[in-house]
């Protein structure tokens, strides 16, 4: 069996054990890429020469030590293109600094492999808004990945990484991670400083771990997690061992059963496959609460007020002055941002600082702004209630599995109705976790994967892991 | 919330983004129905809400006030569309006299 399939703690220990070098996974992982990458198309750019350079010299005595990790390309890597699967950003932008988190990396011993392919600025649940190319899902191409981390979820399910970085606005780690049959953490909000981030939402956005196993994203975010002073929203608390809970069961766990996420919408073989993974939970001795979250059916509604606002707000850096797309031959300062703007963004981009910045204008800020923030309060503080009753929430990551692709290339509406079970965590602040619950077939024959979401309070990632490591299949 | 539709070409405008006369088109009729699902917030009694901003703290971070290391001027020029003389070259924004 080829490297290129293996968990990071299995690599690990080998590596340890000097059974294997880094350069040898490097090879494992350059042959499955020259295998199937053109069909899927994960991968925005790799560099195997400076990987194996990388892994040369790693230090395998630190915990990601000879590891390589694929980073979505919104996070800054020193020296590396950062696209954002944008046209604005394609033609111009090396990045000059490492994010906080590809930092961490290189301090844990990880090799920094390969940038993978997004909706631009991870605006969509599809990859099919990257101006670059398209991915496909590795368990049927002619559907999509899920979005906006399709690329790094591609790879990680079709063996071309070992593991990955997205991020996650309102399910842009779940959502793909749950269509590709892989595991997806985001993150608690402050949990992982998004210092290197290309922000799309400030309020929302969170980096997290794409992996093939629980104890693979214990151990990613074990990496990743903490303080960091550039980041005013990272919180200064200690990082607990992610992995000691990890193996304790959830007997005695209370696990809550939101009614609002099974209603009419679910597909009913999803619904089948996260009851299944539910009564495995309870035959594992976690008891099965039923609860509610009232305001639920307004999350949507909530999310693209909110998202698409901050949106607009932190893409006016876009300007055509100090990197990326510049028109050619301006009439004037104006006419160089507008129509930069115009040949750089693609259209779910302007769809969204359209409406972003129409519900934060003079007159309207109020209606809609506003009182979505107030929304948000409510959706939170539905959270919170039920937390006093549950140690984790278990729910559906998306209401069907990976549709085809260009389904709904002219209804966003429809495409934003799709996110519904993944946005109430980010408005909350929660941390959330897709782990694969079986599969359904499609009309052609293809088994497409399925994820189950568990849920847990603010900063409770050992709880989470823990009720996902027993839900993991 | 308001009742009536979203301009697009004027919000554009605010947006500073140059739309053709298709993409308002079809933005008018996609906005209009996202906005309409928005309505429905309308319907939820909020008095006495406080707004949420930040789902968790946010703090102020100060430091040292000390000279340190930054990005090189160079790597930030690298990946300017258009430079001269050590700075970022831009369309001239004074009038002549």
């Amino acid at each position: 069996m080829s490297l290129a399939t293996a968990t990071i703690s299995a690599l690990r220990k080998q590596l340890v054990a000097r059974e294997i070098t880094p350069v040898d996974i490097i090879d494992a992982l350059a042959a499955t890429i020259s295998a199937k990458n053109e069909d899927i198309g994960a991968y925005l750019a790799t560099n195997l020469d400076d990987a194996r350079a990388q892994a040369a010299t790693a230090d395998l005595t630190r915990p990601l030590g000879g590891i390589p990790i694929a980073i979505k390309d919104n996070i800054n890597v020193l020296g590396e293109q950062c696209t954002c699967g944008s046209k604005f950003l394609a033609k111009g932008y090396t990045a000059p600094y490492d994010a906080h988190v590809t930092g961490l990396l290189r301090d844990s011993g990880a090799i920094l492999f390969g940038r993978t392919n997004m909706d631009e600025f991870a605006m969509g649940s599809a990859t099919e808004n990257s101006a670059l190319q398209v991915t496909r899902n590795p368990h049927d191409l002619s559907r999509i990945p899920g979005g906006s981390s399709g690329g790094s979820a591609a790879a990680v399910a079709a063996d071309l990484a070992i593991a990955a970085l997205g991020s996650d606005t309102g399910g842009s780690i779940r959502q793909p991670a749950s269509h590709c049959g892989i595991v997806g953490l985001k993150p608690s909000y402050g949990r992982v400083s998004r210092y290197g981030l290309v922000a799309f939402a400030s309020s929302l956005d969170q980096i997290g771990p794409m992996t093939k196993s629980v104890e693979d994203a214990a151990l990613l975010l074990q990496a990743i997690a903490g303080p960091d002073h550039r980041d005013s929203t990272c919180l200064n608390l200690p990082v607990p061992d992610y992995t000691a809970d990890l193996h304790k069961g959830v007997a005695g766990m209370k696990l809550g059963i939101p009614k609002e996420y099974f209603g009419e919408g679910i597909h009913p073989e999803v619904r089948a496959r996260v009851e299944a993974s539910v009564k495995r939970l309870e035959a594992a001795g976690a008891e099965i609460v039923e609860i509610s979250l009232p305001h639920t059916e307004h999350a949507v509604a909530t999310y693209y007020i909110i998202a698409p606002a901050e949106a607009s707000s932190n893409l006016s850096r876009f300007d055509g002055i100090r990197y990326g797309q510049r028109a050619a031959a301006p009439a004037d300062l104006l006419d160089l941002y507008k129509r930069s703007r115009e040949e750089g963004f693609g259209p779910e981009v302007k769809r969204r600082i359209i409406l972003g910045t129409y519900v934060l204008s003079s007159g309207y800020y109020d209606a809609y702004y506003t009182r979505a923030q107030k929304v948000r309060t409510l959706i939170r503080r539905d959270f919170e209630n039920a937390f006093q009753h549950v140690d984790a929430i278990l729910t559906p990551v998306a209401p069907a599995p990976a549709r085809k692709i260009g389904e709904f290339a002219d209804d966003p509406l429809h495409e934003y109705l799709s996110d519904i079970c993944t946005l109430g965590p980010n408005l909350a602040g929660l941390c959330a976790i897709s782990v694969p619950a079986g599969t359904v077939a499609s009309d052609t024959g293809t088994q497409l994967p399925v994820g189950l979401q568990i849920l847990a309070p603010h900063m409770a990632e050992s709880t989470l892991l823990r009720v996902a490591k027993a839900a993991e299949l | 919330m308001a009742s009536e539709h979203i301009k697009v070409s004027h919000v554009a405008g605010l947006a500073r983004l140059e739309l053709t006369d298709a993409e308002c088109a079809v933005f008018q009729t996609q906005l209009d129905a996202i906005l309409g699902h928005a309505e429905s917030l309308a319907a939820l009694d909020v008095t006495g809400i406080e707004p949420t901003s930040y789902p968790a703290p946010v703090y102020d971070v100060m430091r040292e006030d000390e000279p340190r290391p930054s990005i090189p001027p160079e790597a930030v020029l690298a990946n300017a569309p258009d430079q001269a003389q050590g700075q970022i070259r831009v369309p001239k924004v004074i009038a002549d006299a």
